[in-house]
């Protein structure tokens, strides 16, 4: 069998899925990482976060990263999608009364839904902090890192914003929920030694750093609005 | 006509030997040609399926269910038989054959079971290798119980699923046939008839069962492995679709019906709660290993069995029959069961159970766990904790099934047992190739009569289903497909094709044009009560003969009054049912002739005019050792052929498991 | 245990055929005993419309002890009914109590149509078994049996994965329709044996082209399979069978 076949088939698709998410867990930890520096104690406000941004904007390396991140983003968003649209399909005449909550989750069935608001406000997201510095990189021979820690202070002003903010964390809270411990089960790690533990980490991992993000907004819409 | 065996000549453990290696082979360009149909795929139909198409024949496989792996041998729970000797108990080939010839109280061909005794061990090994997950010791080797009939260790198992374990695994080579494209598998089939061509045969007519449809198909050899009849009762161990008509069909026929008032009547299932009980349900004979059978030593003991002092219970069996005590065979401990019942010791709100009580295993295995886990002077209550732990590994799924039917906790209450009817050792007549009195027809595994005589001991049931599909067809169909390479395949134009046909459809039109007002279900509980009634545990010369005028008289009703919804090209279970029960209101009028003729008790026969004094079953040689071999000549006609059973090896005695 | 007598209101999904449009038919079931199991709730029901003159129920049902697999009724949303690890067959009524209102489906999956009523087609799960199921040993090759001792922990999983009836509840139960878990019993049971061994690769990769092949969905990992097996095959399964196709994936032969 051809590479193409493999990842053709339903195991195939799921691993990219898999393989994706979990590597967009790991990005994660390294975005909530740099960007919990808001939160650091400095004298000059967003002293050490502004310079780990910098640092990421500037730095070949993680721009070359990032196209792996966002190609990673890419099939992790198609493969879902067309998993879901197809699985949708294999059952045409549907329960008139299901099972609901009695046999399973309900953030396990609506990783689809849970998934594409989390894109809804990726979308907004990278049209706040990432499209304006990075077209300025790629097209103005003027351009200089922008400060991002005002920029977060004067995007988050708004309470609307802030709102939706910390849905698109209280989403991705959930798709971590159940998204974590699938992506070790389906590369066969989620033994019967190992399952309890990854189920516990997920669970763990899906309220930190949902949580984390979610503070940021709120806080710096403090900030903004009210000063230290 | 005079029965043929064909047992091969010379000494008993030769014979086989010696018919393997000079019987006829076919070469395999002309294998290709052969077309051979199997009819059922449980043990039996599936490894013979298998086994012929690994070997190049054509073969077609037919069964009425959805999937070949439903067949009813899925359901048997405890085990299979193998001279392994493993335990190094002193098993032997000779000692399975033995305690198989006895427990069959001489009503077998030494002949077959010697050779059923050979090829034994070697179907453990060819399960083992298609990945049939029996039980394993810690050292990794192949774990073995003791069932009844039996004073050493030889039964190999997988938990209390054995018989699934063993039919997946014929199941799945049967598949990888198809895969292959040896086997054609025919699944909502049903067989309607035989047909039959230059006194051969060499076809069948089937029903597809999902549009109504009739098929013709051709096949050089007809193999039936269709199972038991035991349904004819109403209430058995059975599946519900579990019947007779591929036998019967065959019968009326030409092929000869062997011995078929010879019914196993199962000691442990569950008692019957009422008049809606659909089936019953078996609890392994395992559970006999460890669990002690008991009633009251009051009649009519109202108190709870656990209110019940040790020093009034009786336990009957070990008390009657110490050297085997809780394992003595199936008919014995049936019989025991149903004297203490009728003797008003029984228990239950029917009063027709026995107590099956696992507290001295729970307490026994409690206290070996505790001194392997270095606590010898734990308390009573902690031990019990332990031994219920041990016997739930053990019997797990039996006690969840007891619970969930019951509504009862079986570690913390007896189980309450009756004996229901489990299996059919009657079936058709065969001789040594398992070729019945139609040439070119075979029977196989419970379809026939063959091996177990008058009483079937535990576990030998899948080891004869496997024996005959696996290990003893493939030589005696090439045997006789020797002579038949020159037969091209019979296009089904053919006029006994067309013949046969318009008698099942017939058959079919008329059964629909009944219209009448009681439903096929009623029939079949009627016919069922009379069965177990006269024709049941204890017969008697007046029972059966009412019994034969009662069934006589039912079945006219039948014709004149059954119900049948629905039409005839569609699916239709009530009509497939109504066929079925047709054909066992013939068979059971046939069962209670037989039982007559066999003015003897011999293993599930128990004619109450031939017992002894205390009560055991009475055997007469001089006059009944014989298979009882019957033609059929028309309705509520057929003749009585008898084959001699001569035993060269074994000289019959009393059977005593005192 | 207290006996006790009870009427029901059924909803009963009744279709003629595969090509007719289906719908409910609502039916009244006087004095059900709650010693009763699920089915003999159902042959009473049956009985009843046959006094009446009207067609029964097509139900598939067979051992009725909860072993062969044929039941496969989906009651109040589950698949075989609400207790644990139990077949429809199995299911009684000592479960449900008077006036109570039981709306009773087929199997609903694309892969497995309807015949008629509640009886479903489920001749795919044959075509997957035939795709790779099965250890290729002809009969009459085999050494003796114990000539290869085989670890008793494994030898406990295999049988654990083995037990599978292959009713289907796990593709009735799944949002997706998916028949990972049958698929994965299999592939687990043989895995775990080394007479599997030999063929463990094409066999994982065989068989989950044959589940794509008949249409099933694609197991998301959701767990309601798990949750509604009646004999308790656990997910660990479908671990298994993604560490056995990711073997194939990455192992250097050609066959995978």
């Amino acid at each position: 069998m051809s590479w193409k076949n493999y990842f053709s088939t339903s195991i195939g698709k799921k691993i990219l899925v898999g393989a994706t998410g979990l590597f967009l867990v790991l990005f994660l930890v390294v975005h909530c990482y740099v960007n919990a520096m808001v939160f650091w104690p400095d004298a000059e406000p967003g002293k050490h976060f502004t310079e780990a941004a910098a640092f990421m904007g500037g730095n070949v390396a993680v721009r070359i990263m990032e196209i792996g991140l966002f190609l990673g983003l890419a099939v992790h968003i198609i493969q879902g999608l067309s998993l879901w649209s197809q699985n949708m399909k294999r059952r045409s005449v549907r329960y008139t009364v299901s099972a609901g909550n009695a046999t399973s989750k309900w953030y396990s069935r609506s990783m689809g839904l849970l998934g594409t608001l989390i894109l809804m406000f990726l979308i907004l997201h990278l049209y706040h902090f990432w499209a304006p510095n990075r077209y300025g990189q790629a097209f103005d021979p003027a351009w200089k890192e922008e400060d991002l820690y005002h920029k977060m202070i004067a995007v988050f002003t708004p309470l609307w914003v802030v709102i939706i903010y910390v849905l698109g964390c209280v989403s991705l809270a959930w798709h971590l929920m159940h998204g974590f411990f699938s992506g070790f089960q389906t590369f066969g790690l989620a033994t019967h030694k190992y399952k309890g533990v990854i189920r516990s980490i997920g669970v763990a991992f899906a309220i930190i750093i949902p949580l984390i993000f979610a503070s940021m907004p709120i806080y710096l819409h403090c900030v903004g609005n009210c000063g230290h | 006509m005079a029965l043929n065996s064909k047992i091969p000549a010379g000494p008993i453990d030769s014979k086989w030997k010696t018919y393997k290696s000079t019987c006829k082979l076919v070469n395999p360009a002309n294998k290709r040609q052969l077309e051979i149909i199997v009819v059922g795929t449980g043990l039996a139909g599936a490894s013979a399926a298998a086994s012929l198409g690994e070997m190049g024949y054509k073969v077609k496989a037919f069964c009425f269910q959805d999937s070949p792996r439903r067949a009813h041998s899925i359901a048997a729970q405890g085990g299979i038989n193998a001279a392994k000797n493993y335990q190094n108990d002193g098993d032997s080939t000779y000692r399975l054959f033995y305690d198989t010839i006895k427990g069959g109280d001489y009503r077998a061909r030494e002949g077959n079971v010697h050779r059923l005794a050979e090829v034994s061990a070697n179907i453990i090994d060819q399960c083992v290798a298609q990945g049939v997950p029996f039980a394993r010791e810690y050292g990794g080797l192949l774990s073995n119980r003791s069932f009844g009939g039996t004073q050493v260790q030889r039964t190999f198992y997988a938990a209390g699923q054995t018989g699934q374990q063993l039919l997946i695994g014929a199941y799945q080579a049967l598949e990888r046939q198809v895969a292959l494209g040896t086997v054609t598998m025919y699944s909502r089939h049903e067989m309607l008839d035989v047909v039959v061509i230059d006194g051969k045969a060499r076809g069948i007519i089937a029903r597809n069962l999902v549009t109504g449809e009739l098929e013709r198909h051709f096949g050089h050899a007809v193999l039936l492995c269709t199972g038991g009849y035991g349904n004819v009762f109403y209430l058995s161990t059975n599946a519900m679709g579990s019947n007779v008509t591929a036998a019967w069909k065959a019968h009326r026929k030409g092929a000869f019906f062997g011995n078929p008032c010879f019914t196993q009547i199962h000691p442990t299932c569950i008692p019957v709660s009422g008049d809606h009980q659909s089936k019953l349900t078996l609890m392994s004979e395992s559970l006999r290993n460890d669990g002690r059978i008991w009633v009251p030593k009051k009649q009519g003991d109202n108190r709870k069995p656990t209110d019940i002092p040790e020093e009034e219970r009786d336990y009957y069996l070990e008390r009657r029959y110490p050297a085997f005590g809780n394992l003595v065979p199936r008919d014995v401990a049936s019989r025991a069961a149903k004297e203490r019942c009728d003797a008003g010791y029984g228990v239950g709100s029917s009063k027709m159970a026995v107590y099956l009580d696992f507290a001295s295993a729970i307490e026994r295995y409690g206290r070996v766990e505790a001194n392997k886990q270095g606590k010898p002077n734990l308390d009573k209550a902690s031990i019990i904790a332990l031994g219920k732990d041990v016997v739930k590994e053990k019997y797990g799924n039996l006690f969840d099934m007891y619970a969930k039917i019951t509504g009862e906790n079986p570690y913390e209450v007896p189980m309450r047992i009756y004996p229901a009817v489990h299996y059919t050792m009657g079936g058709l007549w065969v001789d040594y190739e398992l070729m019945t009195t139609v040439p070119n027809l075979y029977a196989l595994g419970e379809a026939n009569f063959s091996d177990h005589g008058a009483n079937r001991l535990g576990a030998s049931a899948l080891m004869q289903g496997l024996a005959d599909g696996y290990f003893v067809i493939p030589y005696t169909l090439g045997n006789n497909l020797a002579d038949d390479i020159r037969t091209k395949a019979i296009p089904t134009d053919h006029p006994a094709f067309i013949a046969a046909e318009k008698e099942v459809s017939d058959r079919i039109n008329r059964l629909m044009n009944i219209k009448g007002k009681e439903s096929v279900e009623s029939f079949h509980k009627r016919l069922g009560k009379i069965m177990w009634d006269k024709c049941g545990m204890g017969r008697n010369a007046k029972g059966l003969q009412e019994a034969i005028k009662e069934i006589q008289e039912l079945r006219k009703e039948f014709w004149s009054n059954v119900r049948i919804p629905g039409d005839i090209n569609e699916f239709n279970p009530e009509l497939d049912k109504a066929g079925r029960v047709a054909d066992f209101l013939e068979l059971g009028e046939l069962m209670c002739i037989d039982a007559l003729q066999r003015n003897e008790s011999c293993g599930g026969h128990f004619r109450e005019e031939s017992q002894t004094e205390d009560g055991e079953a009475l055997r007469d040689d001089a006059n009944f050792m014989y298979v009882a071999a019957w033609e059929f000549k028309g309705e509520s006609n057929f003749e009585l052929h008898k084959e001699p059973l001569n035993y060269e090896v074994v000289h019959p005695s009393a059977r005593s498991y005192k | 245990m207290q006996h006790y007598n009870m009427n029901l209101t059924l909803k009963v999904w009744r279709q003629k055929n595969n090509k007719a449009k289906g719908g409910f038919e609502t039916f009244q079931v006087k004095n059900v005993s709650s010693e009763m199991s699920f089915l003999e709730m159902f042959d009473v029901l049956n009985e009843q419309l046959v006094a009446e003159g009207k067609e029964p129920v097509a139900f598939d049902h067979d051992c009725r002890e909860g072993i062969c697999g044929m039941c496969s009724m989906h009651i109040n949303g589950r698949a075989h009914g609400p207790w644990e690890q139990t077949t429809t067959c199995q299911l009684h009524m000592r479960e449900y109590k008077d006036g109570d209102t039981i709306v009773v489906e087929p199997w609903r999956a694309n892969s497995f149509p309807v015949i008629k009523d509640l009886v479903v087609d489920r001749t795919a799960f044959d075509r997957i078994i035939a795709a790779g199921g099965y250890v290729s040993v002809n009969t009459g090759n085999a050494q003796d049996a114990n000539a290869l001792p085989i670890e008793k922990q494994k030898a406990d999983e295999s049988f654990a994965a083995a037990s599978c009836i292959g009713c289907g509840a796990c593709v009735a139960a799944c949002p997706n329709a998916s028949a990972m878990l049958f698929v994965s019993a299999k592939v687990s049971h043989l895995a775990l044996l080394p007479q599997g061994d030999p063929e463990r690769k094409v066999r994982a990769v065989n068989m989950v082209q044959q589940m794509d092949t008949e249409g099933f969905g694609s197991c998301t990992n959701i767990g309601a399979c798990e949750a509604e097996c009646p004999k308790g095959i656990s997910i660990e399964n479908i671990a298994r069978l993604n560490r056995e196709y990711l073997g194939a994936v990455f192992s250097g032969s050609a066959q995978g």
